[in-house]
């Protein structure tokens, strides 16, 4: 599903986030990227999702070719991903309804499948009764899974998150870890960075390290 | 992904027709919720706007005011046009006819001017009348009794019969009446007139720039307007992008913003001049009572309306497009 192959990301001034970075996730793996802030995990996972270009190297979604898609298709790409955020990037204006119904929107879905998706996602978050609620009127756990809602309303087969439990404390954190292997379970691709490794290491998932853009570590405790 | 998930997983074999028709109820259905979502938009805009009178009203204000200054100056323009039709009627040539010209040579002069085909009335004053028409008006009558001859020669007014804003044939029919032996000195009123068309050909022209510099005025407006609104909503907007909404996507609220000034703009210009030929209206009619000429304000017809409402909705459609190119791209998750 995910393949970065000899990947370097260089930033405008020169600093180089990711250097040769060589890794493959299959479809329907859960797996963990770790390391320092400041390590490139937030590189990688732009890479992926189109919001930076790598300077040298390749990444390959579904055996896509991300070089190959032009600025155009962008938007169509990432309907395919679902993202998710530390600082939720929920519209404050606008209810939980309305955030998790806007991927559906923009993809054009009818109004009787939007509702019932919609309902489907908070439901499966535990946020069921919220919808009519404005984002700020919930707590930072409850926000968090309006944004997860958000990301799996369009059932998409890839999931990735940056540092999703960075403000919540252990509890809410497993919690959220929980609602990621429950998709984990169905068959998407899940790709979490956090450099929380207390809770990383209590599951049994794959982990990524990086550090200073390098992918030092890459251990799978299935195997 | 999905999308080439599925494509791999769908049967080639499928029978065509099937196919072709739930495709079609499919487009069918896109189309109506496609549909469904522009009009969501567009009323959502409107919402949005309504939700802050103020700001919309003075923006629209800007914009009405930009629009209907060459509106009332075209509006006035044709007022202008209508009524220099009426002096046209009134641009007359005067032929003074010689000294010593028989009363009984006159009036066949008279008549052969009657039959003349460019000519629509001739008026006929003899020496004695010129005279008394000149007491009457002048009001030098008593000194002028004084006098022992009457010095005045006979004249005969011609009306010549228009082609509409051709000062041109009135001249040539001046220079043929010139020719005349019993005429000595033929004088066509018609100087005046000429001028106001020039004066007006200009006004024309001047509307065209004044309309042209206010459209761009307008255009900026809407274009700092809109940038202001996407600027405000730059989080959304990286929000949207972020979930793969596209370019058209992100740019139609603010389409539909822009639209909205736009109409806004030209219905506060229409009440504009509206108003302004309604308060004008008054004083015309008194200044046409006082040249015996019953003079109404022409207002702005349903074509000047409809045009002054396009070219506002126009203006906003444009000056948003252009602000949302410029700074759409600007804007990206990241
Ligand atoms: N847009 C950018 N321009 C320049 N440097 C950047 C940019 N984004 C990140 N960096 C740098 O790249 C390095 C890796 O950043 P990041 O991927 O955010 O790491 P992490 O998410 O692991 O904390 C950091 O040193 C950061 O300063
Ligand atoms: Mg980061």
């Amino acid at each position: 599903m995910i393949r970065f192959t000899a990947t370097s990301k260089r930033y405008p001034g020169g600093y180089e986030a990711l250097s040769n970075v060589n890794f493959y996730i299959p479809a329907g793996q859960m797996a963990f990227l770790t390391g320092h802030s400041g390590a490139g995990k937030s590189t990688l996972l732009k890479l992926i999702a189109l919001l930076e270009r790598p300077s040298r190297g390749q990444v390959f979604i579904n055996n896509q070719n991300l070089a190959r898609i032009s600025r155009r298709r962008i938007p169509y790409f990432r309907r395919n991903i679902g993202i998710i955020f530390q600082d939720h990037q929920l519209l404050f204006d606008r209810t939980v309804f309305d955030n998790v119904a806007l991927p559906l929107i923009i993809a054009g879905q009818p109004r009787g499948e939007v509702d019932r998706r919609v309902r489907a996602a908070l439901d499966k978050v535990g946020l069921l009764g919220k919808e009519k609620a404005y984002p700020i009127t919930l707590s930072g756990g409850e926000q968090q899974r309006v944004g997860i809602a958000r990301a799996v309303v369009n059932k998409p087969p890839l999931l990735l998150a940056d540092e999703p439990t960075g403000n919540l404390d252990p509890t809410l954190s497993t919690e959220i870890m929980r609602i990621f292997e429950d998709f984990s379970q169905v068959g998407v691709t899940v790709l979490v960075a956090s450099h929380d490794l207390a809770l990383i290491s209590s599951l049994p998932y794959r982990r990524l390290t990086l550090e200073q853009g390098r992918l030092s570590t890459d251990s799978d405790p299935a195997e | 992904m999905r999308r080439t998930r599925h494509a791999q997983h769908k049967p080639r074999s499928r029978p065509r027709p099937a196919r072709s028709e739930s495709r079609r109820v499919g487009l069918a259905g896109r189309l109506k919720t496609h549909l469904l979502r522009h009009a969501q938009v567009f009323f959502y805009t409107l919402g949005q706007l309504s939700r802050r009178p103020t700001s919309l009203l003075m923006t629209a204000a800007v914009i009405g005011i930009a629009l209907a200054l060459p509106t009332g100056l075209h509006v006035v323009l044709k007022n202008a046009q209508q009524l220099s039709g009426g002096w046209d009627e009134a641009s007359q040539i005067s032929l003074f006819l010689q000294r010593g010209t028989a009363d009984s040579q006159a009036r066949r002069l008279v008549s052969q001017l009657e039959e003349h085909p460019r000519i629509r009335r001739v008026h006929y004053l003899s020496p004695e009348e010129a005279l008394a028409e000149f007491q009457r008006l002048s009001g030098f009558g008593d000194a002028l009794d004084t006098l022992e001859e009457n010095p005045l020669p006979a004249v005969v007014v011609v009306q010549p019969r228009l082609q509409r804003n051709d000062p041109a044939t009135t001249e040539a029919l001046l220079d043929e009446l010139r020719e005349d032996p019993r005429v000595d000195l033929a004088r066509l009123d018609v100087q005046w007139v000429k001028r106001l068309y020039a004066i007006m050909d200009i006004l024309r022209q001047g509307v065209y720039v004044l309309a042209s510099l206010l459209a761009l005025a307008v255009l900026l407006v809407v274009g700092n307007t809109i940038r202001l609104a996407i600027q405000n909503r730059r989080d959304e907007i990286v929000i949207i992008k972020l979930i793969g909404g596209t370019d058209a996507f992100i740019r139609r609220p603010f389409l539909y913003t822009g639209f909205w000034y736009g109409l806004f703009g030209g219905i506060i210009a229409w009440l504009l001049v509206s108003i302004s030929l309604w308060i004008l209206n008054g004083p015309v009619q008194k200044l046409a009572a006082l040249y015996q000429n019953s003079f109404t304000l022409t207002g702005l017809n349903t074509q000047t309306t409809v045009g002054l409402l396009i070219s506002g909705i126009l203006l906003g459609l444009v000056g948003s497009w252009i602000a949302v190119g410029r700074h759409l791209r600007d804007i990206e998750p990241g």
